[in-house]
């Protein structure tokens, strides 16, 4: 029993060109990932390789006809924008109208935090260096998931999960889960209904977007449980479950709980050992009820006829994960996960306002209400759109969680130091491994790469080499390090691993 | 909002030991409150200058 499993998180940024409101999101996208690419000595821009992509394969076990589906659902298709690999492991790339970054493989929970922060460092770089362009106005990128006009845009988690779990257990086990973590994921939000036209406070970005229970659509009716099957490792063996109901948090300590908690239920049900009657009666009722109350005492129907909090749903889960990890045995970052779950818990409890340096949804909350007692505000007035907006501004001097964590207010689990190397360097654990030496070694001669696959153009071959890397878990620096400490060019190196 | 009416139907319940309690909260909450006055005068300094025509401004396609 261990929150360690193979995951990885993927943020849309929101994106605004200053005094032009109108301005094209995908070319100023563009800007941001080709400013940094050239920057850092990825001007060759290795591609994204497509060949194992399937957006529309649905893990329920049918495809989607590519004549049926939206638009917006053909991410495969290279529009011609921006896509690079980052020597760190990572992609950055354009995503429909905004810049994303998708982090390297990690194996932990904290590994997410520092590779998923890193891509903050990224994108902050990306959007000042684009600034240099002549003749194009700042742009200024927000780690946050809506415009409270109606648009929204993904913050995703990914997990690898057992192939031989019945989808069913996952969705039956899941979905009370998802629709209860904001109380400790949530990123808070000014404005309910899609287009904020309730003028009032809410605990999570994205709740109001999910419509249905489970479904394969990313960008419409968008289900609390997604099915999209995409495993970019052996589909025999595995299973990634592309989670797309969390909000893109700042706050470190609620990106470690999202993916550490999820991480223990995905273990649970996949051996077999949560208890069923959880369900609830009207999940995405629940979701929105859940979201809209920032007391965390609204209680919601399960099937079975009881009424719960949030809360109480939440402290179900903790208690067969100590009972899970009581007979399975532990680790020490599953101890902390399990430990701050539970003192989350207890802390939310007595008193939301207790959780404040640690949740984004309570330090925003926190600030809202004494700018609404201070100066007499309502829940219409612009300025505290505006704090909530600039909450989730990427720069330092500008968002308002920096000018938390800058006075102290906001708790670290993180130094900068390790951000700063983790925007380099890639996870040493994984097959990003490879990935992020291929790209920090010999840029110049990687055409294109994918999670599942680095290609290599290599002089004195007339075709491009692909060397596959379907196991996760292969590539790592035990595995391969020694590769790369005695080779000295691209071609070195393809010799050695194909001699293995 | 209704978290001030949370807080009243909790003390109305409560006992003796309640109280105490209460009190330790409340110096925390007057605590607190100081230390987020203090924010409020720095983040004044950073906010956007036009709040309205920043928010009326901040457009985004929607993505996945």
């Amino acid at each position: 029993m261990t929150v360690r499993r193979v995951m990885g998180s993927e943020v849309e940024y929101g994106i605004a060109v200053q005094g032009q409101p109108y301005a094209n999101p995908m070319v100023s996208s563009t800007h941001v990932v080709n400013s940094y690419a050239a920057a850092h000595g990825l001007t060759r821009r290795a591609r994204w390789d497509f060949e194992e992509e399937n957006p529309l394969r649905d893990a329920r076990g049918f495809d989607l006809g590519r004549d049926v589906a939206d638009p917006s659902q053909l991410t495969d298709e290279d529009l011609g924008l921006s896509n690079v690999i980052l020597t760190n492991g990572a992609r950055l790339y354009v995503d429909h109208a905004h810049p994303e970054y998708a982090s390297p493989e990690v194996t932990n929970p904290l590994d997410v935090v520092l590779w998923e922060k890193a891509g903050e460092n990224v994108m902050r770089r990306g959007a000042e260096l684009a600034a240099n362009i002549p003749g194009t106005a700042p742009i200024v990128l927000y780690k946050n998931n809506v415009d409270n006009k109606g648009a929204a845009y993904g913050s995703h988690e990914n997990y690898l999960m057992r192939r031989d779990v019945a989808f069913d257990s996952i969705v039956e086990h899941l979905t009370p889960f998802f629709v209860t973590r904001q109380v400790f994921t949530g990123a808070g939000r000014v404005g309910r209904q899609q287009d904020g036209s309730v003028h009032a406070f809410q605990i999570s970005q994205r709740a109001d977007y999910f419509e249905v229970g489970v479904g394969l659509e990313t960008t419409l009716k968008r289900p609390i449980i997604n099915t999209r099957d995409e495993p970019h490792a052996d589909p025999k063996k595995y299973r990634r479950l592309h989670v797309i109901i969390g909000d893109a948090n700042l706050s470190e300590t609620a990106i470690y709980l999202k993916h550490g908690t999820t991480s223990l239920v995905l273990s649970m049900i996949e051996a077999g050992f949560l208890k069923p009657g959880l369900a609830l009666s009207t999940p995405v009722t629940a979701l929105h009820d859940i979201s809209y109350d920032a007391t965390l005492t609204t209680t919601v129907e399960l099937q079975d006829g009881r009424n719960l909090t949030a809360l109480q749903i939440q402290a179900e889960y903790l208690e067969q994960a100590k009972a899970f990890v009581e007979r399975e045995g532990s680790d020490e970052q599953t101890d902390d996960i399990l430990a701050r779950w539970e003192d989350i818990l207890i802390r939310l409890g007595r008193d939301p306002l207790e959780c404040v340096e640690e949740l984004d949804w309570v330090a925003k909350l926190a600030l809202l209400n004494r700018y609404r007692e201070r100066d007499g505000l309502d829940w219409d007035h612009a300025k505290l759109h505006l704090v909530d907006v600039q909450y989730h501004d990427v720069r330092l001097h500008k968002g308002l969680y920096h000018s938390l964590v800058r006075t102290g207010r906001m708790k670290r689990l993180l130094t900068d130091e390790q951000i700063a190397d983790a925007v380099v360097a890639p996870p040493t654990d994984t097959r990003a491994y490879f990935r992020g030496m291929c790209l920090t070694r010999f840029a110049k001669d990687i055409s294109a790469a994918s999670w599942d696959s680095v290609i290599f153009d290599l002089p004195g071959h007339d075709s491009l080499q692909r060397i596959p890397t379907m196991e996760p878990l292969r590539g790592t620096r035990e595995h391969v390090g020694s590769l790369f400490e005695t080779s000295n060019t691209a071609a070195e190196l393809f010799a050695a691993i194909t001699r293995q | 909002m209704s978290e001030q009416q949370h807080k009243n139907t909790r003390k109305a319940g409560e006992t003796d030991e309640q109280v105490e309690t209460t009190e330790v909260d409340a110096e925390r909450k007057e605590k607190l409150d100081d230390d987020v006055d203090s924010i409020l005068d720095e983040i004044d300094g950073v906010l956007e200058e036009n709040a309205e025509e920043f928010v009326r401004g901040f457009v985004q396609k929607g993505g996945q």
